[in-house]
């Protein structure tokens, strides 16, 4: 079954039986036509003869009332990522597929061969709810590489911040679970009530190990963490001041910092470290696009689709059209990975983190503009490629 | 022996509407819309025909009806109703169509997915048989196997992925943007001819090329001309090589010879690079039939490849018999090009409803055919998946009684010789069948006699 195999090849193998195997699948290309040799191959064995990344649910492991790890097999052709980043999985819920990224929190390399992601429900989350909910160990998930720059890079820091809240404890997770040589590390991390933190019993171990020093902070007692300046919100009892971020980490300056959590706090965290002139020291990572400016909208008419689409001018184009059934690519969904982009035929959008308008012409010699779907909702009728 | 059929491809009923010197019929003196332009071009109209699946839909209130007699003639089928009624019979089959739609989920999902794992297995399954096809239980339960897998794969899978009945699972594996099938016409010129064109004019003399694929007459309303005589045989050669007509047909090629001399540079150039499309195709599903499968199967060769040559020739008669079930029976309707102008929702409806027959069987019939069986219901909603035109036919049934709407259905036989019937009596000029009935010729001289005095009253009546 080797000619099955289309490429990539996983292992090098001796040139004389890679050249038979290559003529095999001419001749299994002939036989399959109109479709391809891995089409029927992904019947067999979806892991391994399918022409797309794929992987299988091995465990669903439940971290909180709302979280839970998911265990996953990748299939042939997996590469292995790099701590901090995250994956796209494409995921049928009520028969219908849904792409979402999520970071991967396994150790890299792994005896089982398995990658986890943890996954947090999120209100009205339809793909959520049914990875933490109900996705049942055996299904099959549609897989994209490892991608994302959220990481250590080539050299770890001596001292680390991580600055975290919700889910957004994942990405550092994987970073802590696969870089023991961090061992000077500050974890800031804020969820709802001490029973919402997401892979607590772990962290508060490290914590007592005196691997790193974590400070939890449970918003719903102790209200949102202030990254503002001590003094800044004016007349402050004790017990504030005592939560301010120069309290609590007062070396924060000194140290290399990652945050990932909901945009609010991304922005107080942009901002602080600004204006202390270490704006280069802080990576952040986004769960989702930050909505600057919304317009009028109007018909978004998909030319190869044929189809003409309302849409409202703060609806991403990419969301539209999904669900007027339109084949869309998509990626990370906030605009930084690139996957959704389409060819902007005629019309103007309006980038939705920026306001920024980009208009294509048709006639006038104007080309296609390509645009991020994910993030451009229509300024006005405007026709994509689709 | 398909270039014999397709020289006669073209009536004057397809012509394009610019280049035609005749305003008998009263849409055409009437000031051109722009989709009377040559149906080639997909127009911003046609397209939205075919995007019926968008959910906000143009509903202007019928205040009156648009349905006109064709030239023989004849009522309004759906006189009895007020427009009131047919306004009403759309919001309700749009209610009904929502109402299913919403309901679309992970079952559905599984059934297309399983079908296609068994499909694709029945067919890699008997292919491995078939290598020792020298043995006659393997030559026939191979034969069986692939007809049955590519029966599957054109009609209950093929036609309707390209429909676009599963785009909603957004599974770029099956969709009807990315689906290509066993079959000489390629997706994209099928789509065109069949999901734009013909689900749009459904039953429209003049406007429906699929009424009679051009080269049969089978309605009343088509200009009879000589070459209509052979007719029988055409039909029959038709259903023979139905996927190369298909391709052909999908093609236009009868239009191109026609108006060779009058084509813009781009209607060329289009042509031509269909013309490759489907010689390549082709080339590819000859040499996969009859070099590599029968190459690999030694010395079984010869029965191999006799057995691709009969999946092919079972499925192509039984393609064409289905379809020629699911518009030409007796009791469909045909429409005149004037009744769709303006036609409302409840109006575009009606007409699917009536200019469609259904077959009525067990579920096994149901599934061979593609689910064309319910072909009202897939004309009704020809983005519903497949699987669920059984249960919405049931709601269906009921709304065609409660309006008094005639459900033409019956069993395949039936059907199929009622489309046979059509096709020899419409092989004669208008009224010569009736006429033959009355007086029937005794001798082959005195009946070739009568028929020239049917050509020659034919070419008067046409003067």
């Amino acid at each position: 079954m080797s000619f099955l195999l289309g490429p990539p090849q996983t292992a090098p193998r001796p040139r004389a039986l890679r050249r038979l195997g290559a003529r095999a699948l001419k001749v299994a290309e002939f036989l399959t036509t109109p479709l391809l040799p891995a089409d029927y191959g992904s019947l067999i064995a979806p892991l391994h003869l399918s022409a797309d990344l794929r992987g299988r649910l091995v465990e669903r492991r439940r971290e909180t009332a709302d979280a839970a790890t998911l265990l996953i097999r990748p299939g042939r052709g997996w590469r292995p990522h790099v701590p901090g980043q995250y994956i796209r999985i494409g995921v049928d819920v009520d028969g219908v597929r849904h792409w979402r990224a999520y970071s991967l929190t396994s150790r890299v390399g792994a005896d089982d061969g398995l990658v986890a992601v943890t996954v947090k429900k999120i209100p009205d989350g339809v793909v959520s709810r049914h990875l933490v909910d109900e996705i049942e160990p055996g299904t099959l998930l549609m897989l994209d590489q490892a991608a994302g720059d959220f990481v250590l890079g080539p050299r770890a820091p001596r001292r680390a911040l991580f600055l975290t809240a919700g889910s957004g404890i994942t990405p550092v997770m994987g970073m802590l679970r696969n870089h023991p040589e961090l061992t000077d590390v500050v974890v800031v991390h804020s969820a709802p009530t001490a029973d919402d933190v997401v892979m607590g019993a772990e962290l508060r171990a490290l914590h007592d190990s005196g691997r790193i020093r974590l400070v939890e902070r449970h918003t719903r007692v102790e209200g949102i963490l202030d990254l503002r300046p001590d003094g800044a919100s004016g007349d402050e009892s004790d017990a504030d001041a005592a939560r301010t971020l120069d309290a609590l980490v007062p070396d924060w300056r000194l140290r290399e910092t990652w945050a990932c959590g909901p945009t609010a706090m991304l922005d107080a965290a942009q901002e602080r470290w600004d204006a202390a002139g270490l704006g280069v020291r802080l990576h952040t990572e986004r769960f989702r696009p930050v909505v600057a400016a919304t317009g009028d909208g109007g018909v978004v008419t998909f030319t190869r689709s044929g189809l003409d689409v309302d849409a409202d001018g703060g609806a991403p184009i990419l969301d539209s059209g999904e669900d007027a059934g339109v084949l869309m690519p998509s990626g990370c969904r906030m605009g930084i990975c690139f996957g959704c982009v389409a060819p902007l035929r005629e019309g103007s959008v309006r980038d939705l983190r920026t306001g920024e308008v980009t208009t294509a012409s048709a006639g006038n010699g104007g080309g296609a503009v390509p645009i991020q779907t994910c993030v451009s909702a229509p300024a006005g009728a405007c026709s994509i490629d689709l | 022996m398909t270039a014999t059929i397709t020289g006669v491809t073209d009536r004057e009923d397809t012509e394009p509407e610019t280049t035609e010197p005749e305003t008998t019929d009263p849409a055409d003196a009437q000031p051109a819309r722009t989709t009377d332009a040559a149906p080639t071009t997909p127009t911003r109209e046609t397209r939205a025909g075919k995007a019926t699946r968008r959910p906000a839909r143009a509903s202007a209130a019928t205040t009156e009806r648009h349905w006109k007699p064709k030239r023989s003639g004849g009522a309004d089928p759906a006189g009895h109703l007020t427009p009131a009624q047919i306004d009403a019979l759309g919001r309700e089959l749009d209610a009904l169509r929502d109402e299913v739609m919403a309901t679309r989920g992970a079952a559905d999902a599984a059934y297309i997915r399983r079908l296609i794992t068994v499909q694709r297995g029945l067919e890699l399954g008997s292919r491995l048989v078939l290598l020792g096809s020298k043995n006659k239980a393997a030559w026939v339960a191979g034969t069986l196997g692939l007809t049955a897998a590519k029966i599957l794969e054109n009609m209950e899978i093929g036609h309707n992925v390209m429909h676009g009945q599963w785009d909603w699972m957004r599974d770029p594996k099956i969709h009807s943007s990315s689906w290509e099938w066993d079959h000489a016409a390629t997706a994209a010129m099928w789509k065109h001819s069949h999901n734009e064109v013909h689900h749009t004019y459904t039953n429209v003399v003049g406007r429906d090329n699929d009424l009679g694929y051009g080269i049969l007459r089978v309605d009343a309303d088509q200009k009879w001309h000589p070459a209509f005589l052979a007719q029988p045989i055409y039909n029959i050669v038709n259903a023979i090589t139905f996927q190369y007509s298909i391709a052909l047909y999908d093609l236009e090629l009868g239009r191109h010879l026609k108006y060779r001399k009058r084509l813009s540079d781009q209607q060329k150039t289009d042509f031509v690079a269909g013309v490759r499309a489907v010689a390549a195709k082709t080339a590819r599903h000859v040499a996969r039939d009859y070099v590599v499968h029968p190459a690999l199967s030694g010395t079984s060769w010869r029965s191999t490849a006799a057995a691709n040559f009969t999946a092919n020739l079972v499925r192509n008669l039984w393609t064409n018999t289905v379809i020629v079930c699911g518009h030409f029976p007796d009791g469909v309707e045909t429409f005149a090009k004037a009744s769709i102008r303006d036609e409302t929702r409840g109006e575009w409806y009606l007409r699917q409803m009536l200019g469609s027959a259904n077959i009525s069987g067990p579920p096994a019939m149901h599934l061979a055919t593609g689910n064309l069986s319910h072909q009202i219901e897939h004309h009704m909603f020809p983005d519903l998946p497949s699987n669920r035109y059984a249960e919405v036919a049931v709601r269906v049934r009921e709304i065609f009684d409660r309006y008094d709407l005639p459900y033409v259905t019956g069993p395949l036989h039936t059907q199929y010789l009622s489309v046979w019937r059509k096709v020899i009596r419409y092989s004669l000029p208008n009224g010569a069948w009736e006429d033959l009935r009355e007086q029937p010729v005794p001798t082959l001289r005195r009946g070739l006699s009568w028929l020239g005095a049917q050509v020659r009253g034919s070419r008067r009546h046409r003067a």
